[in-house]
């Protein structure tokens, strides 16, 4: 048990059971902050594969910025407890068993094709500074970075649109 | 240095924490982050992908996704406050007006 | 068209029926009925001045090329092409048709003119002259044609036209439907047998290579030589069609029903023309049946009791047209037998007569019928009566004298008295199986002496007598448009026995130029003494039994009592028709009705509604994935992941 593996484990051990008590939470509020939890645990986890850029992106827009998104709809829609009948009765067996054959199947294609052979690297100083980022985001990946900055465009331009109708009809009526 | 099946084993549960989020969670916000939580799970997987083979591709597509991810949510969530405004409810289960 | 020879001309006689054929139909209405009625008959004149022009030319070169217009279809090796024949046999055909066809015409300007009216329709006065001359046109292509599919061109045709011309008054006849009925029965019969001559057609194709009548007569030693059975089986094919078009047993059902049409259209198709052109596809096909020795008794037998069973079923009828037309089967058996026999010519020579004396009769009778309509017509009562009914009939000879003497003629013709034509005629017929076929020869006799019988019947019933129905008393002989062509047809009957005169031989030796040098037939004075001896008795024995005393009305036959269940039978024809429909046509229905509701409806329909009918149960069922709830597609998606990622991970 390498001092890596350890605090591997226990950053996953982290991030899994706030995905769960993200899942089991009653309180929307309280799924809200779980998931920042387990958005801090993976972004420590990028950083411990040498990916330093895209943990504090995940910090700042994940953690940041989509996650205040969702406690202000959260604060405005109001947290309500919903009755939890299932009109589908079977759905919830199912899908947890569907599930869980989804993670074994997957685990063991993963072992059975990968092996525990390969080994991941130790992060680097140079290999993932925004530099080298930054020079493939604008030389290679260009064209997906305007596109981005168009549906980004369009996300924002959709959102005003969207609730300003709603806003209209709740005037007319 | 950490068997990369470790991470990628790691990325399959959390994806699948967020499918169970999806099918079994009514409210429709929650239903919306347990998606975040699978966006999450893909970007691991690139992120180990990419350091395993030391480029830098995967994690520029990360930040692909993740712009993409915060788009969607904005109008996601603006659906959802549509929605709460017509029927004063977030039950995803409410939702089912095309009914065959 | 060139004209350097006379022959040149002959692509005209089908194409002036045709003519006429266009002129009534573009402006028949308009120019109103005489103009119709001229302008058929002037086409069907002109034809005949045309058939004889080709006569004249004939005498000078005998066996001329065929004229080809041109070439109609060329599919790998097989040509046929349409080209006209002009030999000594089908002028011979070309000038009957022709010439009779065209004194039938004038015939029905008068008589069409009357039964319009009295059928209450006058319109269709010129639909009658587009299918006379159609018919007319049909017929020649029939006769002039080089090869067997141009042949089948006007063999069809023929058929169509009596199709159409037996059902001319489409609308009545027995339950509104009756004519139609006749019409569609003679259709199909005819089409029995037209399937036989196609199968012939297509074995001599098959063995042959060709269907010109040069190519495979000129072949057909040898071919007979090869292949016996193919040529056999020709042979046999081809008298399948020949009982079909010519009426003989067992397909002979639908020219008795036939009798639906109007009068001359019963003269010239059911007696002179089409139904003969059985016996000349026979006399052109000679060479084939010199070679098939079984063919020929076949034949022979086909014709002989056809001969016998029509003339017994002609004693015991009461519809005076029913009677001439079993007399026209009874005849066609005659000739039949001929060609049989081998006796062409004698077959031939008495196709041209036949065609004289039974015109003669049927314009007679149809002379007669109106001739009651007039008088019922005078009386103006609500009496309906049978026009067409001889026992309604009677001592008409004093209300229409020259149609009693033309019948008369055509009568005694047709029973064989010497000297008229038909006397000639049916003695060679006699004398050829008199040398050989002694069976058949007594058959003939026997059906001779019935023919004599019932004529003779018949011309009591109707001429002698007191008149049986206040009908006939006022009945009133017809106008001269009428009585004209019988009076030259009666000619014809008396002297038609000059065509073949035994010694002169005429036409035996301007058939020998077609057909061979065969030995002609001698005059045997032991054949016609007995021959005449039989037509004076079966005259006697009816004038006996119908002359001496007039029949009353409303009484049974006087030989009803004699002959008892043999005369039911005779008036029931044999009860053919219910025959063929306990054998064949009630089976066939059966059969239809079978495929008709289980299988049509059952399971073609049934195929094809259950294909809807599954498609809507699965639509049905696929209806119900769509609950409109968003989670349960989500989980579908789930399932066919964990699905696709199964099957990857166990392959």
């Amino acid at each position: 048990m390498t001092p890596q593996l350890f605090v591997f484990l226990v950053i996953a051990a982290i991030a899994v059971i706030a995905a769960v008590a993200m899942l089991l939470s009653r309180n929307t509020v309280y799924s809200a902050l779980y998931l920042i939890v387990n958005f801090l645990a993976i972004a420590a986890i990028y950083l411990s594969l040498g990916a330093p850029f895209v943990a504090l992106a995940q910090v700042t827009v994940y953690a940041g910025a989509i996650m205040v998104l969702f406690l202000f709809v959260i604060m405005m829609l109001g947290a309500e407890k919903l009755k939890e009948q299932e009109p589908l009765k079977w759905q919830r067996p199912l899908a947890i068993f569907l599930s869980l054959a989804l993670v074994g199947e997957a685990v063991y294609a993963l072992t059975s094709h990968i092996g525990q052979d390969f080994l991941t690297q130790p992060p680097t100083d140079t290999l993932a500074d925004p530099k080298a980022i930054g020079a493939l985001l604008f030389n290679q990946y260009s064209l997906p970075f305007e596109i981005t900055s168009i549906i980004l465009l369009v996300a924002a331009v959709g959102a005003v649109v969207l609730t300003r109708a709603g806003k209209k009809e709740e005037e007319k009526s | 240095m950490i068997p990369l099946v470790y991470y990628l084993g790691l990325a399959v549960i959390l994806f699948a924490l967020g499918i169970l989020g999806v099918l079994l969670r009514k409210n429709a916000l929650v239903v919306f982050m347990s998606l975040e939580l699978m966006f999450n799970a893909a970007n691991l997987v690139f992120i180990a992908f990419s350091n395993f083979y030391q480029i830098l591709d995967g994690q520029t597509l990360v930040i692909f996704v993740m712009t993409t991810a915060a788009a969607e949510v904005a109008v996601g969530l603006a659906l959802m406050v549509t929605i709460f405004r017509h029927r004063g409810s977030i039950d995803v289960d409410q939702t089912k007006d095309l009914k065959g | 068209m060139k004209f350097d020879s006379i022959f040149d001309l002959v692509p005209l006689v089908v194409f002036l029926p045709l003519l006429g054929l266009l002129i009534n139909l573009l402006f028949g209405q308009k120019l109103g009925e005489k103009f119709t009625g001229i302008t058929a008959s002037l086409a069907t004149g002109l034809t005949f001045v045309v058939s004889t022009l080709l006569a004249f030319g004939l005498n000078a070169t005998p066996n001329p090329e065929p004229i080809k217009l041109f070439d109609w279809i060329s599919l790998g090796s097989f040509n046929a092409s349409w080209s006209f024949r002009v030999d000594t046999l089908s002028v011979e055909m070309m000038l009957v048709v022709s010439g009779v066809g065209t004194l039938i015409h004038v015939y029905s300007i008068g008589y069409m003119h009357s039964d319009v009216r009295h059928n209450g329709d006058p319109a269709r006065y010129r639909r009658f002259f587009l299918f006379m001359n159609l018919f007319i046109a049909a017929m020649m292509i029939l006769v002039c044609a080089d090869n067997f599919l141009m042949m089948f061109v006007g063999w069809e045709g023929v058929g169509l036209c009596s199709y159409l011309l037996i059902g001319f008054w489409f609308e009545k006849g027995k339950d509104g439907i009756g004519n139609a009925e006749a019409a569609k029965k003679a259709f199909i019969t005819n089409r029995i047998g037209d399937f036989g001559l196609l199968i012939a057609m297509f074995l001599i194709y098959w063995n042959f290579g060709s269907l010109d009548f040069g190519t495979v007569f000129a072949a057909a030693p040898t071919v007979a030589a090869t292949h016996p059975t193919a040529m056999l089986l020709i042979t046999l094919f081809m008298l399948l069609g020949v009982t079909g078009k010519s009426a003989q047993l067992p397909l002979s059902v639908w020219l008795p029903d036939a009798m639906a049409g109007p009068t001359p259209v019963s003269a010239l198709i059911h007696a002179a023309t089409m139904v003969t052109a059985g016996v000349y596809l026979m006399a052109r096909s000679s060479a084939f049946y010199a070679l098939v020795p079984t063919a020929q008794t076949a034949v022979m037998w086909v014709g002989a009791v056809t001969a016998l069973f029509a003339a017994t079923v002609a004693v015991a009828q009461n519809d005076i047209k029913k009677v001439l037309a079993y007399s026209t089967i009874s005849q066609l058996g005659f000739m039949v037998a001929a060609v049989g026999m081998g006796a062409t010519v004698a077959g031939m020579f008495h196709l041209v007569t036949h065609a004289f004396f039974k015109a003669l009769l049927f314009l007679a009778a149809g002379s007669v019928i109106q001739g009651v309509e007039r008088g019922l017509h005078h009386l103006k009562s609500d009496v309906e009566i049978d026009p067409q009914d001889m026992r309604n009939m009677g001592g008409l000879r004093k209300q229409m004298p020259l149609t009693f003497w033309v019948y008369l003629i055509g009568g005694l013709t047709l029973a064989g008295l010497a000297p008229l034509s038909g006397f000639f005629s049916k003695d060679e017929i006699l004398v050829a199986s008199s040398q050989g076929h002694s069976a058949v020869f007594v058959v003939l006799l026997i059906a001779a002496f019935f023919t004599a019988f019932y004529i003779g019947r018949q011309i009591l019933m109707v001429f002698f007598g007191e008149p049986r129905s206040a009908a006939a008393a006022k009945a009133t002989e017809s106008p001269r448009v009428i009585t004209v062509p019988l009076l030259i047809l009666a000619a014809l009957s008396v002297l038609g026995g000059l065509f073949n005169f035994p010694g002169w031989l005429v036409m035996d030796h301007w058939l020998a130029r077609t057909l061979g040098e065969g030995e002609p037939l001698a005059f045997l004075w032991s054949v016609a003494e007995i021959s005449f001896a039989l037509a004076l008795f079966g005259i006697g024995f009816s004038w006996l039994v119908y002359g001496r005393k007039s029949l009353p009305k409303d009484q049974p036959d006087p030989i009803q009592k004699g002959l008892g269940p043999v005369y039911n039978g005779m008036s029931h024809k044999w009860w053919v028709d219910e025959f063929y429909g306990l054998i064949i046509l009630t089976p066939y229905k059966a059969i239809a009705r079978f495929f008709a509701k289980p299988v049509d409806l059952g399971v073609i329909d049934g195929a094809g509604n259950s294909l809807a009918a599954a498609t809507k149960s699965l639509g049905t069922w696929l209806r119900r994935f769509q609950n409109g709830y968003v989670r349960s597609y989500a989980l579908w998606m789930l399932i066919g992941l964990v699905a696709i990622l199964t099957y990857l991970v166990l392959r």
